[in-house]
């Protein structure tokens, strides 16, 4: 008789109480205190349509940073690098803007050509750490630890640590309009958010409805079960390597676009806030569950506990001591959760709030999908 | 042993434990005692509540309603320490040993013998050595226990709870990995316990052997007790019946039908040791299966019929050798090609290479299957869902649904979906590794009867075990596996003891 043998009768749980709601919708909530209390303390600065606008804008270029994170985690793994990554590709975006010197004379590519070189760039770091985990075996830790040294490096070599400020182009040479990313928006809401939401619906739907999704999920959760059931693990870990890359590469192009300069240390240190959001959105490092969903929530408390205590002018010091301890409280709550969870009885349902069954089959791994949002 | 007894009064006595898990009672009001220099053997089907009344008595849960009597005393444990200081030990199916360090710090886990402020190694391996020994065991203690085979693992588990010097002493499902060899050393020292007092509970799905040691059996059903007797009052049938409630028969294999064209060819396979890249743990073995076959590889423990089981299946290198299937040559194929021309294999453990702990029953069940319900871009979800459920229908899962935690299954029902996930897969080969291990009669009844039917349908069936009585109930051929080669190849007219003999396993009994 083993151990799991046992855990259909424990039922600490009928339906779901109040208490495991509460726990469900963590993240959600969480999100909600935080604007309210804001709100109150701020009701002239924080509650309005411009600055919710700009704390989304902000917030952007960390949640799709986050969501390819959440694909490596999922895998079990870890990606350091996308800091470094989001630096070099956006300095990749930048340079291509001043031409390239071809044989005399200067090359100036269009944006879309830019654009695709800096996703490029991204796809090829995410490559490189995907070889060196799934296919030489290096620790992930490890692998992106060096990567992210190596990445940054490189972008710092290529302009000896220098700034490339001059991001318009020109219309004679046919390159402007980069600008337009960070800048514009679309009815009235900023492209980089809506870039956010195409990247989380696209990363949604590859989670929840595709082969690839299964697979992730499944080896995530027990990496050799999957391969016997015929699941090409070292292939799926690659790509979701490449998956992260090229989001810290379209997270690095928005972030260049919004500050209309190329900096070599764009973005440094944001693979841990990429992290943060991820285990505040309920993934488990262990690999195997999390969703999109709350990865973004994720994203959101953390991008709108900075915007709201320096609206209320708290000092960056204390915002610091306040995001480590919600990190803190996150990992904690998860863990109270996962113990919960094993607890429950069959049938019920592990995620969102309504107490029947996912009608679908799907299982609190991977409630990950715009259906199950408008259910809960 | 099974010696008629003067049981004297019980030294553990348990008075109407009642465990309820949320609305569910999972004992319901069970009376048990043990008595000092007496094995008492536990039987039950899974889920019948054998764990969970073990878990009690050691301290791990506390019950509902009921009393825990030591000595007449009644007594309350707050934990598995607090029971451990009353002098109860509890040896638990799942190993709960350190795989990073030598088996004499595991020995002396959580208890290290102290001089001054330092640990006192010498007296621990001095001791360690001892028991070791008692246990005939040629193991040095500064061995890294993860270098040991898993058979030797449990018997250092077995170890530990000796060198706690307890009363009482609970072993729930000790012979799993063991072979026959180790499980007679098993035997003697359990001998040698109740020699000198010590009260034995033991648990074991494996009838036959534990009623060899018992002295008094209870049996358990749907967490009550159906049953007790002293062990010459007994026998197999008598056990089962109060297991089951019903006579019970694994029956004899599937007759009646002709074999079709050869659909497993294994040729001259060769399978090195991954730590010793000289030594062959398969040698050069071959072995043809036909359409509609089911052969059982017999063997110990370190026979090497995992080992070639799983390079069949693409899991291992070759060293040598050829695997064909009816379509053509497989030995450089991938696992996953392997699997996608039709040949699966169920692995043994299930916990660890089976089952995906995160993953619905459905998923977990169309795993294998689920790069054939893509539709454009996306996965099908009528056609997984169908696909799900017809599979639980089809290998007989007890589930609330497609959507339960893997987790809420009883150990042969997980077994089922584990089976079930490969045959949906509608392969031509299929390998089971031990698929009966650690799963009650009941279960293995429904698992021997999957394999019969497909086996009817043209399945050739590829089937390791090291229960012998197995062999004779689906076999029709078995062939005898001992230092990776075929040294017996049987029909089932056979006799156990024959099976046993040619394995080069003494006869425990004859």
């Amino acid at each position: 008789m083993s151990h799991t043998a046992l855990s259909p009768r424990r039922r600490p749980f009928q339906g779901l109480t109040l208490g495991a709601f509460l726990l469900e919708a963590r993240a959600f909530l969480a999100l909600l205190v935080i604007f309210v209390i804001f709100s109150i303390l701020a009701p002239t600065a924080f509650p309005t349509l411009s600055n919710i606008i700009v704390m989304c804008q902000q917030v952007s270029v960390y949640a799709i940073l986050a969501i390819g994170m959440l694909v490596v985690i999922m895998d079990g793994g870890i990606d350091l690098s996308v800091g470094s990554t989001l630096g070099l590709s956006g300095m990749v975006a930048g340079l291509a803007l001043q031409g390239f010197p071809i044989g005399g004379v200067i090359l100036y590519p269009p944006v879309w050509v830019v654009v695709i070189l800096a996703v490029a760039t991204g796809a090829l770091v995410g490559l490189i750490n995907g070889v060196l985990v799934a296919r030489l075996k290096v620790a992930p830790f490890v692998a992106t630890l060096g990567m992210m040294y190596v990445v940054r490096g490189l972008a710092q070599l290529t302009t000896n640590g220098l700034t490339v400020n001059n991001l318009s182009g020109k219309p004679e040479l046919g390159n402007t309009g980069f600008e337009w990313l960070g800048f514009n928006s679309i009815l009235g809401i900023p492209v980089g958010v809506w870039i956010m939401v195409i990247v989380s619906l696209a990363a949604s739907l590859l989670l929840s409805r595709t082969v690839y999704g299964r697979w992730l999920y499944a080896q995530g959760g027990n990496r050799r079960a999957a391969e016997l059931s015929g699941v090409p693990v070292r292939k799926v870990s690659v790509r979701a390597y490449v998956i992260a890359g090229v989001c810290a590469a379209i997270a690095g192009v928005i972030l260049t676009s919004e500050l209309t300069s190329a900096g070599p240390t764009q973005g440094t240190s944001y693979e841990l806030t990429a992290i943060a959001a991820v285990v505040i959105g309920g993934a488990s490092l262990m690999g195997g569950t999390g969703n999109v969903r709350g990865t973004l929530l994720g994203a959101f408390v953390i991008g709108f506990l900075a915007a709201g205590l320096t609206i209320v002018g708290i000092s960056a010091y204390v915002q610091t001591v306040f995001t480590g301890a919600v990190i803190v409280l996150a990992v904690l709550l998860n863990g109270i959760q996962l113990r919960s969870r094993r607890q429950r009885k069959p049938g019920t349902p592990a995620a969102g709030g309504a107490s029947a069954p996912p009608a679908d089959g799907v299982d609190a791994a991977s409630t990950d999908s715009i259906t199950e949002n408008a259910r809960s | 042993m099974n010696a008629a007894q003067q049981l004297g009064a019980p030294v553990l006595s348990a008075r109407h434990i009642v465990k309820n898990y949320g609305g569910v009672r999972a004992l319901k009001g069970v009376d048990f005692d043990v008595y000092p220099g007496t094995v008492t053997t536990l039987f039950g089907e899974n889920g019948a509540g054998k764990s969970t009344l073990m878990k009690i008595l050691s301290g791990v849960e506390q019950p509902t309603d009921g009393t825990i009597l030591l000595d007449g005393q009644e007594v309350v444990f707050a934990d598995t320490n607090d029971a451990r200081d009353h002098g109860i030990s509890i040896i638990h199916q799942e190993l709960s040993l350190s795989p990073n360090i030598s088996v004499r710090d595991n020995l002396y886990m959580g208890r290290e013998l102290r001089r001054g402020l330092a640990v006192d190694y010498r007296e621990q391996e001095k001791r360690s050595r001892e028991v070791l020994a008692e246990l005939g065991l040629d193991i040095d203690p500064h061995v890294i226990v993860s270098e040991l085979r898993l058979g030797e693992q449990q018997l250092i588990e077995i170890a530990r709870a000796l060198l706690a010097e307890s009363r009482i002493l609970i072993m729930d499902e000790p012979t799993s990995a063991l072979s026959a060899n180790e499980v007679e050393i098993l035997f003697r020292v359990i001998d040698d316990l109740t020699g000198k007092g010590v009260a034995i509970v033991y648990i074991s799905h494996h009838l036959e052997e534990a009623l060899q040691v018992t002295d008094q059996a209870v049996v358990l059903r749907d967490g009550s007790m159906t049953a007790k007797a002293p062990a010459d009052e007994i026998d197999l049938e008598w056990i089962v019946r109060h297991m089951v409630g019903e006579n019970f028969d694994l029956g004899s294999p599937p007759d009646g039908y002709e074999f079709g064209p050869l659909a497993l060819d294994i040729d001259a396979v060769s399978v090195a040791d991954p730590k010793e890249p000289d030594r062959m743990l398969v040698d050069r073995l071959s072995l043809k299966v036909q359409e509609g076959e089911i052969v059982c590889i017999y063997g110990l423990m370190g026979a090497g019929r995992t080992e070639l089981l799983e390079a069949v299946a693409g899991r291992r290198p070759l060293a040598g050798g050829r695997v064909t299937m009816r379509k053509g040559e497989i030995t450089n194929l991938s696992l996953r090609d392997r699997l996608a021309s039709g040949l699966g294999l169920v692995p043994e453990d299930r916990q660890r290479d089976g089952l995906v702990p995160t993953l619905s029953v459905g998923r977990n069940i169309s795993l294998a299957a689920v790069s054939t319900f893509v539709r454009g871009l996306f996965v099908s979800r009528a056609k997984e869902r169908a696909h799900a459920d017809e599979a639980i229908a089809d290998v007989t899962v007890k589930t609330d649904g497609a959507g339960a935690p893997i987790g809420s299954l009883s150990g042969g029902n997980q077994q089922k979906v584990v089976i079930g996930k490969i045959v949906s897969t509608g392969p031509k080969v299929l390998l089971l590794d031990e698929p009966t291990r650690g799963i009650d009669v009941g279960a293995k009844a429904e698992v021997f009867r999957l394999v019969a039917q497909r086996a009817r349908t043209g399945l050739a069936v590829v089937y390791s075990t090291s229960e012998v009585g197995e062999c004779l109930s689906i076999a029709h051929r078995i062939v005898v596996m001992s230092r990776g080669r075929i040294v017996a190849e049987f029909d089932p007219s056979v006799t156990k003891e024959e099976i046993m003999a040619a394995s080069g396993e003494a006869v425990v009994e004859a």
